[in-house]
């Protein structure tokens, strides 16, 4: 593979909420974004709270639809580039899978299930064996420090630190080769922090290409190697 | 990606006289792959589950299942033998209510051990076993096996009539409202089971409900029926989080907390 080529080409992408309930009330949210994500670099999205980082995150995880433009993503298995923003839940599904991965600011827990067992599970689901996957998973959690005691119970009575570092563990634990952080670190403390930025250097050390959203300074300026000034795409002022 | 759909429905309606109950309903349903329906009750969503599943005669449309030997039929045309031994097979229905699904009368080994010998399991000792497997499986103690549904709870009515839907390995699941009926605690153990079931089986599903949580928690991908038709569908994160129809920004808007 040319590792010069991009492996998430975004281009004329816009996005708008149109608010129903609200009388049909059309909020502008970007326009014209366009930006590359080339392996090994970890791109920021930069910009004031509002000017839609997130939904950019979200609709390139196909978490949001866009209203135009395309979301051009490496398909890891068959190398091509393949339109994320035009494709069918499928796609979407395959490209999660294999291709994109995704860490959310907040964890959404599953009742009953273990934090060992959520951190695990990515890897079951692309065919690893249980065993294997709960073990790598117990690796993670413990260099994220999470006490070993809460391994197997579910995350939903944790705290907010902790519930993020399962978040963690699971987005990294697979090898997608494109990572998309938002927010990772917004409520770690500092040992913590410094964790999630070696696992960051590690991931871009053999290749991964990162977008993420960082509003912590140090861990921006740890791990950026480029921003990207998001107020340039933002649609609002147009309303 | 698997490349054929096992299930496939187009342009289905089911009308009584001049009133639509459903119609203009087309989707696949692909390998492994869990669809759920959602609306509010009167919708058309379990009208829409029972000519699919071939509990209730269509008005007009497709709908094809991909058989075991790769034949790909419309329902229609198979005989009656053969569906009904699709249905005791390859096909599962788990009813919202578990006395819909269950014999009530006989015992929860009989329950599961049943649709072994309608596929022509003749060993009592191992449907015995294989039943008790099961058991355990969606969490019944082994020793309840003798005891009949009518003196279990609801939720362990409903792990009953999970396991008895899934003793002959069927590759197709249909589910109306499963949670339904169950207290919470009750519904996130059953919820937990069937998600696990599903994946460790590759089941296809397709599930009814109203509570979008359950949808959540279950599906991959999501249609949104209102007045008898799909007003919206989609990979189920992106219908939640970003819903485009008025209607389905109205269902999500009236949960609390999603």
């Amino acid at each position: 593979m040319d590792t010069s080529a991009p492996l998430l080409d975004v281009s004329s992408v816009a996005k708008s909420f149109t608010m129903h309930l609200r009388g049909g009330l059309r909020l502008p949210v970007v326009a014209n974004v366009a930006f590359t994500v080339h392996p090994g670099e970890c791109v920021v999205l930069g910009g004031p709270s509002g000017v839609g980082k997130s939904s950019i995150l979200r609709m390139v995880y196909g978490n949001y639809a866009v209203d135009a433009g395309q979301i051009l993503v490496r398909d890891q298995t068959t190398q091509e580039m393949a339109d994320l923003a035009t494709g069918d839940p499928r796609l979407v599904l395959d490209l999660r899978q294999n291709s994109i991965g995704y860490v959310s600011q907040f964890l959404r827990a599953v009742p009953r299930v273990s934090a060992l067992d959520v951190v695990a599970e990515p890897l079951v689901t692309r065919g690893v064996e249980r065993n294997v996957a709960t073990s790598r998973a117990g690796e993670m959690l413990e260099r994220l420090n999470l006490p070993s005691a809460l391994f197997t119970l579910p995350p939903a009575t944790f705290s907010g630190g902790e519930k993020q570092r399962v978040n963690i563990a699971r987005g990294f634990i697979t090898d997608h080769p494109i990572l998309l952080l938002d927010e990772p670190t917004a409520s770690l403390d500092a040992a913590n922090r410094d964790v999630v930025v070696a696992m960051i250097k590690e991931k871009l050390g053999v290749g991964t290409a990162i977008l993420g959203i960082f509003h912590d300074i140090p861990v921006r300026e740890a791990v950026a190697t480029r921003i990207i000034d998001v107020s340039a795409f933002s649609a609002r002022e147009a309303a | 990606m698997s490349t054929q759909p096992i299930l496939s429905i187009r342009d289905l309606a089911r009308r009584y006289g001049a009133f639509v109950a459903c119609a203009n309903i087309s989707f696949d349903v692909w390998p492994g792959e869990v669809v759920a329906i959602v609306g509010e009750s009167g919708s058309g969503k379990t009208t829409l589950l029972n000519c699919i599943s071939g509990r209730m005669e269509r008005s007009s449309g497709e709908v094809r299942y991909r058989m075991r030997d790769g034949r790909f039929p419309d329902l229609q045309d198979l005989s009656e033998a053969e569906r009904r031994f699709l249905a005791r097979t390859d096909w599962g229905f788990v009813h919202q209510n578990p006395a819909d699904g269950l014999r009530m009368r006989v015992s929860a080994g009989a329950n599961v051990g049943e649709r072994l010998m309608a596929i022509g399991d003749r060993h009592y000792g191992n449907i015995r076993q294989t039943a008790a497997d099961w058991l355990e499986r969606v969490e019944i103690a082994a020793m309840r096996i003798d005891d009949k549904p009518v003196s279990f709870s609801g939720g362990m009515r409903q792990r009953l009539q999970i396991a008895r839907n899934l003793v002959t390995h069927p590759r197709l699941i249909f589910m109306d409202e499963p949670t339904g009926g169950l207290d919470v605690s009750v519904q996130a153990r059953v919820l937990d089971l069937l998600r696990m079931l599903v994946a460790d089986l590759g089941l296809s599903v397709v599930i009814v409900t109203h509570d979008l949580a359950v949808a959540r928690l279950l599906s991959q991908r999501m249609i949104v029926m209102k007045s008898g038709h799909v007003v919206e569908q989609g990979l189920t994160d992106r219908v939640l989080d970003d819903p485009r129809h008025p209607y389905t920004q109205l269902l999500v808007a009236s949960i609390p907390e999603n």
